[in-house]
């Protein structure tokens, strides 16, 4: 079911979920079990949280190469994406996708991105066929801000607008694609402001709060449902880590990360839900601990599996077709 | 002889875009994070502290729209370097690169040219997936009107680039991102060279290998761990795949009376497809006295697995293997 109201402890276990798994991931990373590159989005965690708590199951999402905490808050399971990021054949992608490749399409994650605005064209396909198959599904299309400068996503908004498609856009504004600032690259106050271009609302929200960011897209995905059409929204976060392994911080200030590190979405909303008595403190420090204990064995899961084959990469190419042409040319 | 200096790929980039930018008011540089990141790859550096903002100009991520801006500059007078910050991405920018940059000059008649330089890293080993390292060059080649560099070496990351900005044509320069943190021993000065001449980096008799980027090295070793059962082989970088050396090619076969022909990228209608079809239509056909044999990656994307990843590109043992096959059973 939908919610109408957030979960509060189920979305502020999520956001744990997300956090321990990625410091368990650059953990990883730094003692040389896992390889590659990756994007950590420690710090951002109240935007997946929040908007994926407004899906309701059959409901689908597309991710980014920051795509850990979407995957997460979708549902994806930790052991299999933690599999995948160690290149094992138990995880999501049979150890060929890695980090920036986790997808569980059978529960309507269509996938992470290594393609920058890769995402938002599928997104609206995916809402075309929805409403197509005249289904109720809606569409979330997760992206950054440093997206809003490809033509995909222009491409996809415009397309997404002309056929009113049940699909809502959710711009994490982290402040910077890469070393870019957005605030440089973009001359407007707000990205929502570019909604109006498209004729769809926009609105601009405080993406470290899981509730504001719940409200928002709770709204938006309830409005595309009823045929309304699609909607973007804003969501201003900021990522605490670099960019990937190779940033070195150049472009941004000490004081910057500090002040950022300052809203930590998951000690903000523990303060919320400590005030509102919704938990005491032993209660919010026990889903912690119970969230540790997830990864651990999130971890343990991955560890054990095997490494893929080389057989089962070739074979994984392509679809099984029906027919297969070279037996017909036996035939033949 | 010159002295010898020791630097690596990146910094042999660096420095010829920083002489050419000296030289050349026309030259700037246009690309994602080439600013004050200093380039994906620590390529560009402090190039911008050097030259300004102006010159190094960090972009939004906008690969259509770069390379377009390339096009338009390149046409009007100026000589622009667009880093793609990796070679995936120009499948963004394709419509730029191939139904313009490529055509302009054909199509007006010749009216106009359009001296672009595309710098971009392509190939696999990082385990950045599937969407960050394919080797697309025989895509490229394909088009009519591009050029197309695949630099082996520091020293040849330096000459071609430079040769590549004094070509009125469009090139695209693909680098190789395992090379660009290899030293290698670099001339005081870059050697000048000319797109499409070719280069035997390692004399043999018994077979030739003709290898491209980061493959030329390891049929270089794969060579040396040959000499040592008694095989010599001659290892061939074209060093610009399109225009094509092929005399240099040709020669080498004929001499030698076998060829093993070694890229990354995938086999299915790759670049050594059409090496190997010209040596086939050539009278070294005659001098052959063994088939001619592909050694390429397998059919598959980039897998993200190392185990897979390395399995997926020809590495210095299949070389070794390969070429021992070729010389031992025909
Ligand atoms: C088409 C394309 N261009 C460039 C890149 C390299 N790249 C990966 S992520 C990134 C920055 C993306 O910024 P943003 O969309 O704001 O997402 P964030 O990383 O901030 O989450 C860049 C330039 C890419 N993956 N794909
Ligand atoms: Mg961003």
């Amino acid at each position: 079911m939908a919610a109408e109201q957030l979960d509060e402890i189920d979305a502020y276990r999520t956001m744990w979920r997300i956090r321990l798994f990625e410091e368990a991931v650059e953990d990883l990373y730094g003692r040389g079990m896992m390889h590659g590159t990756m994007h950590l989005s420690i710090g951002q965690e109240a935007v997946p949280t929040g908007a994926c708590a407004a899906l309701k199951e059959g409901d689908q999402i597309t991710s980014t190469h920051r795509g850990h905490g979407h995957c997460i808050a979708k549902g994806a399971d930790l052991g299999r994406s933690m599999a995948e990021l160690l290149a094992r054949d138990n995880g999501y992608c049979r150890g060929r996708g890695g980090s920036m490749h986790i997808a569980d399409v059978a529960t309507g994650n269509l996938g992470a991105n290594g393609i920058v605005a890769g995402g938002p064209p599928i997104a609206a396909g995916a809402a075309l066929s929805n409403q197509l198959r005249g289904t109720d599904q809606v569409c979330l299309c997760f992206h950054g801000d440093g997206a809003v400068g490809e033509g995909a996503w222009h491409e996809a908004l415009t397309l997404a607008s002309m056929w009113q498609l049940p699909v809502v856009f959710i711009c994490e504004n982290n402040k910077y694609g890469m070393s870019m600032s957005s605030e440089k690259a973009f001359k407007v106050e707000h990205l929502s402001e570019k909604a109006a271009a498209y004729g769809i609302p926009g609105l601009t929200v405080d993406g470290n709060d899981v509730e504001a960011v719940f409200e928002s897209v709770n709204t938006a995905v309830e409005r595309a449902r009823a045929g309304g059409g699609p909607t973007f929204i804003e969501a201003l976060t900021y990522r605490w880590r670099g960019h990937s392994k190779s940033d070195k911080n150049l472009y941004r200030t000490r004081e910057e990360i500090a002040q950022w590190r300052a809203h930590d979405p998951i000690a903000a909303y523990a303060a919320v839900l400590l005030e509102r008595d919704t938990a005491t403190q032993e209660e919010l420090n026990a889903v912690a601990d119970e969230v540790r204990t997830e990864i651990r064995d999130a971890v343990r899961f991955g560890t054990q599996g095997d490494e893929p084959t080389v057989e089962a990469m070739l074979a994984g190419v392509y679809a099984p077709s029906p027919v297969d042409a070279r037996e017909l040319g036996a035939r033949a | 002889m010159s002295d010898l200096r020791t630097m690596t790929y990146a910094e042999a980039v660096r420095e010829a875009m920083a002489t050419a930018m000296t030289n050349d008011d026309r030259v700037f540089l246009m690309g994602e994070d080439v600013g004050v990141y200093g380039g994906a790859f620590g390529v560009t550096n402090d190039l911008y502290e050097r030259f300004g903002t102006d010159r190094v100009r960090d972009t939004t991520i906008s690969e259509l729209g770069i390379v377009g801006m390339g096009v338009g500059a390149a046409l009007t007078g100026m000589r622009p370097i667009v880093e793609i910050q990796f070679s995936d991405f120009l499948c963004q920018a394709m419509d730029q690169v191939v139904n313009q940059a490529a055509k302009l000059h054909f199509m007006v008649g010749g009216q106009a040219d359009v001296p672009l330089v595309i710098r971009t890293p392509g190939g696999s080993g990082t385990g950045a997936a599937a969407q960050h390292s394919q080797s697309l060059e025989a895509w490229f080649a394909h088009i009519p009107g591009l050029k197309v560099v695949m630099p082996s070496n520091a020293t040849d990351a330096g000459s071609l680039l430079l040769a590549a900005l004094e070509d009125p044509n469009p090139v695209l320069v693909l680098e190789h991102k395992l090379l660009y943190k290899q030293s290698f021993e670099v001339p005081a000065e870059f050697p000048r060279a000319h797109l499409g001449e070719g280069r035997i980096e390692r004399e043999g008799t018994d077979l030739t290998i003709v290898a491209t980027s980061i493959e030329v090295q390891r049929s270089v070793q794969a060579a040396e761990q040959l000499a040592q059962s008694g095989i010599s082989a001659e290892v061939i970088d074209p060093r610009t795949i399109k225009p094509l050396d092929l005399p240099l090619i040709l020669d080498s076969v004929s001499r030698t009376g076998r060829v093993l022909l070694v890229q990354e990228s995938a086999k299915f209608g790759g670049f050594m497809a059409e090496v190997s079809a010209s040596i086939a239509e050539s009278p070294a056909f005659g001098d052959l006295q063994a088939p001619i044999k592909r050694l390429c990656g397998l059919d598959t994307p980039i897998p993200y697995s190392p185990k897979l990843e390395r399995a997926s590109v020809p590495q210095v043992e299949d070389i070794v293997a390969a070429a021992s096959a070729l010389v031992g059973e025909w």
